[in-house]
């Protein structure tokens, strides 16, 4: 007796759930999970005639198709030639390709002075181990400012493209705010197994993240990697949580200061080493010791302004495919 | 070194960061950083082409502390200082004369991306001119072509959407096509930098072990950079994106966006393969052919249009042919031609796109000829800002356009076996241009006293009217002193080298 659980003390053991969910008497998700399907797509009525009458429109309206005979049969004969001419394009590069310098050969004409001096003095002259990371935020910087550029440029096109502004109602009839409410209407809310799993996950995944980018100049990693890893913690924490939560730490406003000043540091570091460099002017940045977590002159802190800003592209791409807004 | 040196390098990343600043700021200011930029980058590029112009040497400039095949470089002598000095000035009256439109038709809040936008699209123009790096070229073109996207879509009505779809598609099979030219090329010589790998294509050429792969690496860039600046059997993406995109849009990318491709296509014939090795293959005759084609075949397109702003936009599908037809001569006096063309066409067709946009505003917002008859008199400015823009580009003396055709008849003289068709068929589309711009100018002075629609005040537009008088003026000043410009652009592709 003494041993012995009264059966309500029983009722709250490990135990007594596990045997009740094998016996498959109760559920432990009920309740704790929200069992919602996904609501079907369906179409009103007259959609399907609007969306016939407007493809009429289209097609002879604006791109000006009657039916007839000579315009049938030169878009037969565009399909025709446009597989002919992939035929001949794939055929073309695969000769090409044949005649290129064979691979793994020490004659080809890359292995020359510039990967030579690359691979031999990379370390010495960047002060990073990494010497993928010394190529492409020293020896290469400009190419990498670019590059930084472009995933900014992209950013502000889908910016143009998908932003919806507050209180106008003239993206096809919804306003942002009706969309706010729409948002999560096709997926379930506050789902326990994902919350968990993100509660569990995210934290590492943006850790991982973050040593990736600190990483980059003794390791494989940089700025790029880890920052798409960042990233995706983001959108895995968006998801499980909503945008309530990630509200709370992460806006419009913060994409903005964040990509601002990272962009105009990389801008204004980067110009003060070109502008050294052209005129012979001595660089007052340290090298370093090699290996040691601060070296390698401004590679490190390029790295991390390039990872800020690939995290807060991939995550602003996220929210704006999918709302329209932050 | 001479501080002007710098000046390039101030240019680009000016231009660059000033696109990062512009999301920042409020669209007033962001409109004043805009201005500023391109003024200060205007500036620069004519601080240098006079240090040029008075004596100085063409010059590498070394973008951090590595030489030439390590790091990276630039680089500049007359004809990129000219082009960058003029690319900044159609880019400031093209903004000025479309500003009061880009207030109607775009939404308030996305201006300053649109400036940023501008900056960015401005900054990648300005690196593809000076590079000297193949790569870096391709890293800036990527810039432009998104940028450039942006700007046919900003304005957000069906047919821009469309239109930005299209000109993505094309684009990126350009883009695509350069980068596969560029990988295979960096496979067979080991170079990213133009003056290495000509140096490594001529011993190619000289021991014959990669000649077919060559010849198709070239031919891969070459095809990638005609679609991507609308040579004829690839111009399918123009119309739409020039004809309603906002007007400030449509002049940027008529005689910016596709002429930085041209002019990059130009570094690499000249600085990566060799201006002799490329004359030896057949892509010339090519170019030549489609050249041709285009010229006939924009301006029939053109003829048959019914939308004014459909017309002037296929009319650049002809004279983007005329720059090809000129490269495809294959001779210097030739090259020299086109890159007086790049200028001359610059100039008139983004004065027609900001004359057009008054005319239709005083004819109720409609495209269609009937409704223009008598626009000239109800908008007194753009009437005459289109007439000298159609004049220059039929080719009637005094204006920038009769001087490119005579270049473009000299060349063809030169060349006995191009001679005749280059004849012919600049004879035809000289009148072909004339039939449909002619017509166009006729019905603008056609009076029509009861059409309903009102005329504007020139008081109310000085903006408009200002930028028009200027691009008046530059067509005029072309056309005039077209000698000391020749005389550069020669001097110019000499220093190439």
């Amino acid at each position: 007796m003494s041993r012995r659980k009264s059966e309500k003390e029983y009722e709250k053991t490990f135990a007594c759930h596990f045997f009740r969910w094998l016996d498959g008497e109760k559920d432990p998700f009920i309740g704790q999970v929200e069992m919602q399907q996904q609501e079907a797509f369906r179409e009103g009525e007259g959609d399907a005639e609007r969306r016939l009458q407007e493809k009429n429109i289209l097609l002879n309206q604006i791109y000006g198709r009657k039916k007839s005979r000579s315009i049938r049969n030169l878009e037969r004969f565009y399909k025709v030639a446009s597989v002919v001419f992939c035929g001949i394009l794939i055929y073309l590069l695969l000769l090409t390709v044949s005649f290129l310098p064979p691979i793994g050969v020490a004659q080809r004409p890359i292995n020359n002075e510039v990967s030579a001096r690359y691979i031999e003095k990379g370390l010495q002259e960047t002060g990073a181990i990494n010497i993928v990371s010394g190529m492409i935020l020293d020896y290469r910087a400009f190419d990498t400012l670019g590059e930084s550029h472009v995933l900014f440029v992209a950013t502000v096109t889908v910016l143009i493209l998908l932003r919806m502004d507050k209180g106008k109602k003239d993206y096809a009839g919804v306003s942002l705010e009706e969309v706010e409410a729409n948002d999560r209407r096709y997926e379930p809310k506050n789902d326990a197994i994902l919350q968990m799993a993100a509660y569990l996950l995210v934290p590492v995944i943006i850790i991982f993240g973050v040593y990736v980018i600190l990483n980059g100049h003794l390791g494989p990693g940089g700025g790029f990697s880890g920052g798409a890893i960042i990233g995706a913690g983001l959108i895995l924490y968006l998801n499980a949580f909503g945008f309530e939560k990630t509200e709370r730490f992460f806006t419009e406003k913060t994409y903005k200061r964040i990509s601002f000043c990272s962009l105009s540091f990389y801008c204004i570091a980067k110009s003060y080493s070109f502008y050294t460099g052209a005129n012979h002017i001595e660089s007052i940045i340290p090298k370093g010791t090699p290996g040691a977590i601060l070296s390698s002159g401004l590679i490190l802190p390029l790295n991390i302004a390039v990872g800020l800003v690939v995290a807060c592209t991939m995550y602003a791409f996220y929210v704006m495919f999918r709302k329209g807004g932050f | 070194m001479d501080f002007v040196c710098n000046f390039p390098f101030f240019s680009i990343l000016l231009t660059l960061f000033s696109g990062t600043i512009c999301s920042m700021l409020p669209r007033r200011a962001a409109k004043w950083v805009n201005t500023g930029v391109i003024l200060a980058a205007g500036g620069m590029s004519l601080a240098l082409l006079i240090w040029m112009l008075s004596g100085g040497e063409c010059f590498v400039y070394r973008m951090g502390h590595f030489p030439a095949p390590w790091g990276n470089e630039i680089r500049a002598g007359i004809l990129e200082a000219a082009m960058a000095l003029f690319f900044c000035l159609i880019m400031l009256l093209s903004m000025w004369g479309g500003r009061k439109k880009l207030d109607e038709e775009v939404e308030e809040s996305k201006h300053n991306l649109y400036y940023v936008l501008v900056n960015l699209l401005l900054s990648s123009l300005l690196a593809l001119v000076y590079t000297n790096d193949l790569f870096t070229a391709y890293v800036f073109v990527e810039i432009n072509t998104i940028a450039a996207c942006g700007l046919i879509m900003i304005r957000q009505i069906g047919r821009t959407l469309a239109a930005a779809v299209r000109y993505m598609i094309m684009s990126l099979v350009g883009s695509g096509l350069l980068l596969i030219g560029l990988c295979m090329l960096y496979d067979l010589t080991g170079h990213l930098l133009m003056s290495n790998i000509r140096e490594q294509v001529e011993v190619i050429m000289a021991e014959g072990t990669y000649a077919i792969p060559l010849v198709i690496t070239v031919a891969l860039m070459v095809v990638g950079l005609a679609i991507k600046s609308a040579l004829f059997p690839f111009h399918a993406w123009l119309p739409d994106a020039y004809g309603y995109s906002t007007i400030s849009s449509a002049a940027i990318l008529s005689s910016l966006a596709s002429k930085g491709y041209i002019f990059l296509l130009i570094k690499i014939i000249y600085r990566v393969i060799g201006f002799t090795v490329f004359n030896n293959t057949h892509i010339i005759n090519v170019l030549f052919v489609f050249g041709l084609m285009a010229m006939v075949f924009g301006s029939l397109s053109a003829i048959k249009e019914s939308g004014i702003r459909r017309m002037i936009a296929f009319s650049s599908v002809a004279q983007v042919g005329y720059i090809y037809m000129g490269i495809g001569l294959g001779t210097k006096v030739g090259m020299v031609a086109s890159v007086y063309h790049i200028f001359a066409h610059a100039a008139g067709k983004a004065l027609l796109f900001i004359a057009v946009i008054g005319l239709t505003d005083v004819s109720g917002f409609s495209r269609r000829f009937i409704d223009q008859t008598g626009a000239g008199f109800r908008n007194k400015i753009a009437g005459i800002g289109f007439t000298v823009g159609s004049l220059s580009m039929v080719g009637v003396p005094v204006f920038a356009g009769f001087v490119s055709k005579i270049l473009f008849a000299q060349a063809a003289v030169n060349n006995s076996r191009k001679l005749l068709p280059t004849m012919i068929v600049l004879a035809v589309s000289t009148i072909l241009n004339a039939i449909y711009f002619m017509k166009t100018v006729i019905r603008i002075y056609t009076p029509a006293p009861d059409c309903g629609f009102e005329g504007v005040a020139l008081r109310k537009e000085k903006l408009y009217a200002l930028s028009i008088l200027l691009f008046i003026a530059l067509n005029i000043a072309l056309g005039m002193s077209s000698q000391p410009v020749v005389d550069a652009i020669s001097t110019g592709l000499d220093m190439f080298g």
